[in-house]
């Protein structure tokens, strides 16, 4: 490629970035929606900018995936990783086989031989890492049960791409071993199955020793330079030389750096790592879905649209079956369910990469795998839009319609307390009061943690607190008082209206998120709100100033008077917030506080009020100073 | 008719029956206003402009609460260090108390014989009452003698009813425009000045 065309290949496709990624995100769409419709547009179908180079394009992309994997070993400490051993092998076991031998079959029953069924199953069991990471990372969704599931079932199909790309070959019309791609894994059949294992085993080896060993000090050198870019250089060196060093030994590149990430995620030199590789990773990974939107053959899909979209469709079906059991099978709670299902569902670019191997080996016809390739760049195209849809649509009817799990019959409670919310902040008072003999009815709408509790031999009751006939069948018409605890803002606000309401004698005590959350309770006329981490910080405020030599009981007391004075402004500043909101007046009212607050502490402050001025003698001192007295 | 402020200070009320007792006594009578320090202040945070307020309002303070010590519990010893600030309570400009009556109204747990020079106590509950009672005076207050129930421990239940009752009726008439300080003055204590009229038995 002459550099004109290069620098005209990286306008293009730059120049489709920077245009559709904000739009598409300004629309809620996702980035990953946004490169792929760039792609689509660019395209040999729309703007005819790009056109048959678009392979190579992702050939190079793909590296992004393999920087991504990095960054994410990087942010998984080997500890972590053990943990996850168990979805890894058993919800990515699953998936992988059950997909590849429900879609074989699918595959026979439309009157391919067993062999091809069985290799088209097995690549179309990848799921997409690219495209679920990157969107479940964009809404925040790594960390939940839906998250940390899809991540483990992407890591075995990593894994699982080594023995499918030794399996591939045997799958051959007339068994005859053929040459494999050389970009993916070229000594699969060359070499001896003992000789590929123990280069595994070493290379796996060179990783962790190296990782362990060398990398530490090779960086504590370049850093000691202080060149910024040769940092940067000798990351992407890293990473380009593991890629490598796995591709020689017939390894997948994404697998040896994930590894390597991992090793490094307990170095001193994570997150220079991370924030140098991160930019390489977006852009790359963003190239790619452009390759991928612009591979995406209209023409085929024209030509026939009926069967293309049936083959999509039962691409998708099949695999949000299989996703779903799995889902079901592990317990997830529902919500996480349906996004773990909508989110691998797609085909992933490694079936591009074993596709074109299959083509070539003549595993499968070309008649197949050239639709193939259209309908996974299709299903991957769905993705954004399948999680979008869950988002929008999905997730809000299922927390609305579906209780997850019926409410819990209670028989009639007598307690004096009730406790809604059992989780890290009511959990707290529930003890005490147990320590101190007094019963509480406690629910929680927190499944697990009902079972959890349950285990250890607690008595709670599963329920919406704001319910009046779950309210009442606790005892509510005969409790004294009742704690709300529970962290979501808008339900305990509803829980205070339905006490309220139904239950005018229910003395209220009430956790409040923050300042605004308790506004609005203070507008209900509560008298007894706790701001969830006022507590604590003052603890911390308070030791701050011992630590900076302070006496420890003048520390406590400045806290204590800060807290006086903050509940005082917090009941004030309610009202003002209440009819205007957060604009000029309520900033004006707020200054006027936090002015008013420092002159009390100042310590030239004259007169009475002062805060503890019993114990102060300078008053004292001046009278007795004076002549004659 | 005259107006009291009842500071009251236990730690552990629900451990002693006399001050419980006694506190549930002073509830509902005409001019008192109870003020529970414990109850208001568990962390010792005493809001001294409101206490100070609290003085102005009324005509004179009654002290209750168990002789620790041969002096108050802590909180007490705390709110008058706070709130009897130089300036109000005393000093060149600290009039603000000036004329107010001072009393204290106290539970031992020995017996009465025990407080005088040969009892095991040695000193008798005015000579042991000396600071609070110079306090009294630095505020320009006037001090009285106090109300004092002994041997607690070994109180009948009629008995402490008796003493209750008794408490009431002192109260009573400290609220009442019949008292005159001058006159319970000479008596070692208001349980003697202001004897329970002998109707039940």
């Amino acid at each position: 490629m002459h550099l004109d065309s290069f620098l005209a290949q990286a306008f293009i496709y730059l120049c489709a970035a920077v245009i559709s990624v904000p739009i598409a995100k300004r629309l809620g769409l996702g980035s990953v929606l946004g490169y792929l419709l760039a792609g689509v547009l660019i395209g040999p179908f729309v703007l005819k900018f790009v056109g048959r180079e678009g392979g190579d394009v992702m050939h190079f992309a793909e590296f992004g995936v393999v920087m991504m994997l990095f960054v994410i070993g990087l942010e998984l400490k080997p500890r972590l990783l053990w943990r996850l051993r168990g979805p890894i092998l058993g919800m990515g076991g699953v998936q992988v086989a059950a997909t590849a031998l429900l879609i074989g079959a699918a595959a026979m029953a439309l009157g391919l031989p067993w062999k091809q069924g069985l290799a088209l199953g097995m690549i179309l069991a990848m799921s997409s890492t690219a495209i679920v990471l990157q969107s479940l990372a964009e809404k925040g969704q790594m960390k939940s049960e839906a998250g940390r599931a899809s991540f483990a079932v992407l890591l075995f199909q990593d894994i699982a791409v080594i023995p499918i790309l030794a399996i591939l070959p045997l799958l051959a019309v007339g068994g005859a071993p053929v040459a494999i791609d050389p970009h993916h894994g070229a000594a699969a059949d060359v070499v001896p199955g003992w000789h590929q294992a123990l280069l595994t085993v070493g290379a796996v080896a060179l990783i962790v020793g190296g990782g362990r060993f060398l990398i530490g000090p090779l960086f504590r050198f370049v850093a000691s330079t202080k060149l910024r870019e040769i940092f940067t250089a000798t990351a992407l060196l890293l990473v380009i030389g593991i890629a490598l060093l796995m591709q020689s030994v017939g390894l997948s590149p994404a697998l040896g750096t994930f590894l390597a990430g991992v090793v490094l995620a307990e170095s001193e030199f994570r997150h220079e790592l991370e924030s140098d590789i991160e930019p390489f990773k977006g852009l790359l990974l963003g190239i790619f879905f452009i390759a991928v939107g612009a591979g995406v053959d209209f023409s085929l899909i024209a030509s026939q649209p009926l069967i293309m979209i049936q083959a999509v469709a039962g691409l998708l079906g099949l695999k949000m079956l299989v996703l779903f059991i799995v889902a079901r099978f592990s317990r997830m709670p529902g919500t996480d369910t349906s996004l773990f299902t909508l989110a691998l569902a797609q085909g992933g670019e490694f079936c591009f990469v074993l596709l074109s191997m299959a083509d070539a080996g003549h595993i499968l016809p070309t008649s197949i795998t050239k639709p193939t390739v259209a309908v996974v760049a299709l299903s991957m195209a769905m993705t954004p839009l399948m999680l979008l849809l869950h988002e929008k649509v999905l997730l809000p009817w299922l927390l609305k319609t579906q209780q997850q799990r019926p409410m819990d019959e209670i028989p009639d409670e007598e307690n004096a307390v009730l406790i809604a919310g059992y989780g890290r902040f009511g959990h707290i008072v529930g003890r005490l009061l147990r320590a101190y003999g007094i019963g509480a009815t406690v629910l929680d709408m927190d499944s697990d943690q009902v079972d959890f509790l349950r285990r250890m031999g607690l008595k709670l009751f599963y329920g919406d607190a704001s319910r009046p006939d779950l309210l009442e069948s606790a005892g509510a018409a005969r409790a004294k008082l009742i704690v709300i605890a529970i962290d979501d803002e808008a339900k305990a606000l509803q829980i205070i209206d339905t006490v309220q309401h139904h239950y005018p004698h229910l003395a209220i005590l009430a956790r409040a998120s923050g300042r605004l959350h308790a506004y609005e309770m203070v507008k209900r006329g509560i008298e007894h709100i706790y701001r969830e981490t006022l507590g604590s910080s003052l603890d911390m405020a308070a030791q701050t100033l011992r630590t900076l030599g302070y006496p420890a009981h003048e520390a406590l007391r400045a806290t204590r008077l800060f807290k006086e004075l903050d509940e005082r402004s917090l009941r004030s500043m309610a009202d003002v917030w209440y009819e205007h909101k957060l604009g000029a007046a309520y900033v004006n009212a707020a200054r006027d506080q936090i002015e008013e607050m420092e002159k009390l502490f100042s310590a030239d402050m004259k007169g009475l009020s002062k805060p503890d001025g019993g114990w102060d003698t300078d008053s004292l001192r001046r009278e007795n100073e004076r002549p004659g007295s | 008719m005259k107006r009291i402020l009842l500071v009251h200070a236990h730690p552990a009320i629900r451990r002693s029956r006399i001050n419980k007792a006694l506190l549930a006594a002073a509830q509902g009578v005409e001019g008192v206003t109870v003020h529970d320090l414990y109850e208001e202040y568990p962390d010792f945070h005493i809001q001294v402009a409101r206490e100070q307020e609290l003085l102005r309002q009324h005509d004179g303070v009654v002290f209750q609460h168990p002789f620790y010590w041969y002096s108050t519990p802590a909180i007490l010893k705390q709110w008058a260090d706070l709130v009897l600030q130089h300036g109000f309570a005393y000093g060149e400009n600290g009039r603000e108390l000036e004329g107010k009556f001072w009393i204290q109204a106290i539970s031992t747990g020995g017996m009465a014989e025990a407080y005088c020079a040969v009892g095991y106590n040695r000193f008798s509950i005015r000579q042991l009452l000396a600071p609070l009672e110079q306090t009294a005076s630095l505020c320009r207050m006037q001090f009285l003698p106090p109300f004092v129930v002994h041997g607690t421990f070994q109180l009948t239940e009629a008995e402490l009813q008796q003493h209750a009752d008794h408490y009431r009726h002192v109260l009573t008439h400290l609220c009442s425009d019949a008292f005159e300080p001058g006159k319970v003055l000479a008596h070692d204590s208001l349980n003697l000045a202001v004897p329970l009229p002998q109707t039940r038995s």
